[in-house]
């Protein structure tokens, strides 16, 4: 009698006797499974692609796959002059296009240090705020499938027609913008614009409500979400988490707030975190309701902008549009609160080419996913798409 | 350092920054190089590459300082100086507010910065991104792996020489 | 002419209006040595549900799912796209149907087989009339709880013979989820067979007939029998793996559980057995505590309105109703509410439900022996 083999946990002991193998005694071993999730799955928002182990239903360790997506946007700025890059930023975070822009020209704004018309500014204010409110609703609404709510996703797509319907309106596309250009915007938004907008402020505001009823407060769904995948306020920093996932840590971390940049200091608005009455803080609901909640915020900011934004006399929205863009040679890091976080970019210029040396993406989606291995370790199957769904991740902007 | 001295149109944030520079300065000397205070992007660089992640731990953990936030590493390339570099911008979230970037830089072949993903668990990936493009190593690194391009890509494609492969698995790449 | 006599314009052989008069005349009628009527019988259900897995299953949950989420649905193909589901048939006929070259072919191809025939076999027993019946049997209510079980071996069968980790990963835990909730479905039908004191289906809904209409109802005969409704509405809500437990093949999360390697005429099967099971599930809820065949209007006086909707076509349209108004409801839920996840989903079996369909059952027994 020998012992012949371990398995990983649970041993097996037989005893051999003329080459015929009788198995003595069996533990109830148990092997893990090797379960790929992805590329082609319907909750990874995409093409990410998590190696699991699996030992039953719980995931024992869970490795993310990226680059499916790499579209060498690095690369890419290398080759293009500063204005043609903007274009390239609509591509990266596809949900929220107009915030990617934005983002993009106040780094190379603040290279060329150039004074930006007051009602540009506004503009800028007023369509990146829709854009979140678009990006929000799509991952509210695809945070309600990844849970098995199909209705909310719906619901919140048609809202989202109508911000789709007001940016084509004013930019001519309706999702990849080029509208925010370098020391301008491509055109004046037209006549009308603000009122139509604020008849959709009117419209959305009792949405949101439905939403809450429908989805937020519903038992199942805060049953699936809450106490799941806590991430604390420390370790979120340190992975530098930013934007709603940060905030549902806890930590009241706006850049519109705490790295003022545009029109935002005059506008008022609270940067919401959760209280933790409703949910514990740091987990999959915290991150949800920050959302939900920032999206009151956004109509009121919205708000704001329409009463304060300057008339449209005599305003040439390129006024400011440099004729050839070549800032001195440099570096600079600079950032803005997009719907997933902050981006930023980091550009490197030799003051002589009218291409970037260097232009680096920090992407939100990308930083705030690298958590995701500590996050899903000894979670459920169905707890790790909870997860997944309130990074809330677009691989556009992770593989970039 | 002189222009901080004096004191001139500086911002207030160039300000934190440099107060926090000089902290770090104490502490290791020449280690690191002077204070570049320029408003777009105020940086120092280390000059000790194998001291790197000592300074970010102090930066990290020192009271005065609390850099507790990278926001970015990025990879750069420095083909006149024949060196590779990584630039960090850290900011010390909730306690004070100041950013600093951090720049370190290693020889163009086969050179190698210590890691500092145990002292930021973002760095990890960043890291890993910064290899994938230009193919320093990171010593030390708990994972280190191409991130966006597939493992058996050849070169580094943000290098400045950078020739794309022939073929890649019988598809022909360069279109 | 009153309501009732609309009933009676029918053929003379459907003239009766016995118990199981049409189904046994059906059964007696033989060409030569062939058993023609013992085949009609059978066929009778199969095709209804094929109409209504058609009609009502597949398109009406389009629509009223559309409602629901403020869109149109299916508009394209003929009038407000009432033709789409054969449009969709048809499609489904054409395709390749691709068993894949690692899957264990025997399993694969028998287990849509399986699923199908257990959830149409119970509908051998479902009375769809005073005189209407396909097999008249004395133990009806344990067939039909017994024969939905076979639904677990055709499961099992479709998710280990696809050979694919989402597939396991689904039956498995569509094994255990069935499994679990037959026991709180079984207790809460009892409280039923109690109150009736009989397994025979038909003698069930007899029992519940009477000039009073709904209140002759079991529902409505006892306030316990409440809980057993309750309870059984929920469990076979799971048993049929309708949201919110549809974790068998919870979509985000398995791709398609147990079927996602299934593709043609055969994913159409596995489709049918579900809107067939989920039809089954609401007769039998129907026939236990809300009468089946009877009609819910009560005599009110000299307006006779029971009378008037009484009878074998009007007993077939009063149980499709209310079979279909529990479909309705379980489309409602699976469109409002997320989806649970496992663990809360045997808690739920074993923690709360069952202890409380023990209750009731404790509950019922108590009722049935001192309240006459």
């Amino acid at each position: 009698m020998q012992e012949l083999g371990m398995a990983e946990q649970g041993s097996i002991r037989v005893s051999r006797k003329d080459d015929n193998v009788v198995v003595i005694e069996k533990d109830l071993a148990t092997e893990e499974m090797l379960l790929s999730m992805g590329p082609q799955h319907p909750s990874t928002h995409g093409v990410l692609k998590l190696e699991c182990m699996t030992d039953g239903e719980v995931v024992t360790s869970a490795e993310p796959y990226l680059g499916y997506l790499h579209r060498c946007f690095e690369k890419h700025c290398e080759v293009v002059d500063y204005p043609g890059i903007v274009p390239y930023t609509d591509r990266m975070d596809y949900l929220a296009g107009m915030n990617n822009e934005w983002a993009y020209c106040i780094a190379v704004e603040k290279l060329l240090d150039i004074e930006i018309p007051r009602r540009v500014e506004f503009i800028r204010v007023m369509v990146s705020e829709l854009n979140r409110i678009a990006s929000h609703l799509v991952a509210i609404g695809t945070y309600g499938i990844d849970l098995g709510a199909f209705t909310p996703f719906l619901f919140c797509f048609r809202d989202r027609e109508h911000i789709l319907n007001l940016l084509e309106w004013a930019s001519g596309a309706r999702m990849l913008y080029n509208y925010i250009w370098i020391g301008g915007v491509a055109f004046d938004i037209p006549a009308d614009f603000n009122k139509r907008v604020k008849e959709f402020v009117d419209y959305f505001r009792p949405k949101v409500v439905e939403l809450y009823k429908l989805l937020t407060e519903n038992e199942i769904f805060v049953k699936r979400t809450k106490g799941i995948g806590i991430m604390p306020a420390d370790v979120a920093i340190n992975y530098a988490w930013s934007g709603p996932m940060l905030r549902g840590s806890g930590v009241q971390w706006d850049l519109r707030r705490n790295d003022p940049y545009s029109v935002y200091p005059e506008l008022d608005f609270n940067v919401p975190v959760p209280d933790g009455k409703f949910s514990d803080i740091g987990d999959c609901l915290s991150r949800h309701l920050v959302r939900a909640l920032e999206m009151e915020e956004s109509l009121n900011i919205i708000e704001q902008c329409i009463s304060k934004m300057p008339g449209s006399d005599g305003f040439n929205p390129r006024s400011a549009v440099p004729k050839r863009v070549r800032p001195k040679a440099g570096e600079v890091y600079a950032r803005a609160e997009n719907p997933r976080g902050e981006l930023g970019f980091y550009i490197q210029s030799d003051g002589k080419s009218t291409k970037p040396l260097r232009c680096k993406a920090r992407s939100s989606c990308f930083v705030n996913l690298s958590a995701m291995k500590d996050l899903s370790k000894g979670q459920l199957i169905p707890d790790l798409v909870a997860i997944i769904g309130s990074i809330d991740i677009v691989l556009g902007e992770v593989d970039r | 350092m002189a222009e901080i001295e004096e004191g001139k149109g500086l911002s207030q944030s160039l300000h934190q920054s440099a107060a926090a520079y000089a902290v770090i300065r104490e502490q290791f000397a020449d280690a690191i190089s002077d204070f570049d205070a320029n408003e777009t992007m105020p940086f120092f660089e280390v000059i000790e590459t194998e001291k790197w992640p000592d300074i970010a731990l102090f930066m990290r953990d020192h009271p005065k300082l609390k850099f507790n936030y990278m926001a970015c590493l990025s990879g750069v390339d420095y083909p006149a100086e024949e060196k590779l570099g990584i630039v960090c911008n850290l900011e010390s979230l909730g306690a004070f507010g100041h950013r600093i970037a951090v720049k370190v830089k290693c020889s163009r072949e086969g050179g190698s910065i210590p890691t500092a993903a145990y002292v930021w668990h973002t760095a990890n990936w960043h890291e890993r991104e910064a290899y994938d493009m230009f193919g320093m190593q990171f010593t030390g690194h708990p994972d280190h792996r191409r991130i966006l391009c597939p493992e058996d890509w050849e070169g580094f494609p943000l290098r400045k020489d950078y020739k794309v492969q022939e073929s890649y698995h019988g598809i022909k790449v360069p279109y | 002419m009153s309501v009732s006599a609309i009933s009676q314009i029918s053929l003379p052989f459907l003239m009766g209006n016995n118990l199981n008069a049409w189904s046994d005349a059906l059964a007696g009628l033989t060409i030569s040595w062939f058993p023609l009527g013992l085949v009609i019988i059978a066929a009778i259900p199969l095709v209804f549900i094929a109409l209504y897995a058609l009609t009502y299953g597949v398109y009406g949950e389009r629509k009223i799912s559309a409602f629901m989420q403020d869109r149109l649905g299916p508009m394209e193909v003929g009038k407000w796209g009432i033709l789409q589901t054969l449009a969709d048939i048809l499609k489904l006929l054409q395709k390749e149907d691709i068993v894949p070259t690692s899957a264990d072919k025997f399993l694969f191809v028998i287990g849509p087989g399986i699923l199908f025939v257990g959830s149409f076999l119970a509908f051998a027993v479902l009375p769809f009339s005073p005189a209407f019946i396909g097999a008249n049997l004395n133990v009806g209510l344990f067939y039909a709880i017994g024969i939905v079980s076979l639904e677990v071996v055709g499961i099992l069968a479709a998710g280990w013979g696809s050979n694919n980790k989402w597939s396991l990963y689904g039956a498995v835990r569509s094994v255990a989820q069935i499994v679990s909730y037959e026991i709180p479905a079984a207790i809460a039908l009892l409280c039923g067979a109690m109150m009736a004191g009989t397994l025979d289906m038909q003698q069930i809904s007899v029992l519940q007939s009477g000039p009073y209409g709904f209140a002759h109802f079991f529902l409505f005969q006892s306030p316990i029998a409440w809980l057993p409704f309750l309870i059984y509405f929920i469990a076979s809500l799971a048993e049929t793996n309708r949201a919110p437990f549809d974790i068998p093949e919870a979509e985000s999360e398995l791709v398609a559980g147990y079927f996602t390697e299934y593709s043609g005429m055969k994913f159409a099967v596995i489709f049918l057995a579900e809107y067939g099971s989920m039809f089954m599930v609401s007769a039998i809820i129907s026939i236990v505590f809300l009468g089946g065949w009877n009609s819910p209007l009560p005599n009110l006086g000299s307006v006779a309105l029971y009378d008037w909707t009484s009878g074998p076509v009007w007993g077939a349209f009063w149980i499709i109703s209310k079979g279909f108004f529990f479909i309705f409801v379980q489309m409602w839920l699976r469109w409002t509410l997320p989806r649970l996840r496992v663990d809360q989903l045997m808690y739920l079996c074993w923690k709360v439900l069952t202890p409380f369909a023990f209750i009731s059952f404790v509950l019922t027994a108590i009722w049935e022996i001192y309240v006459p």
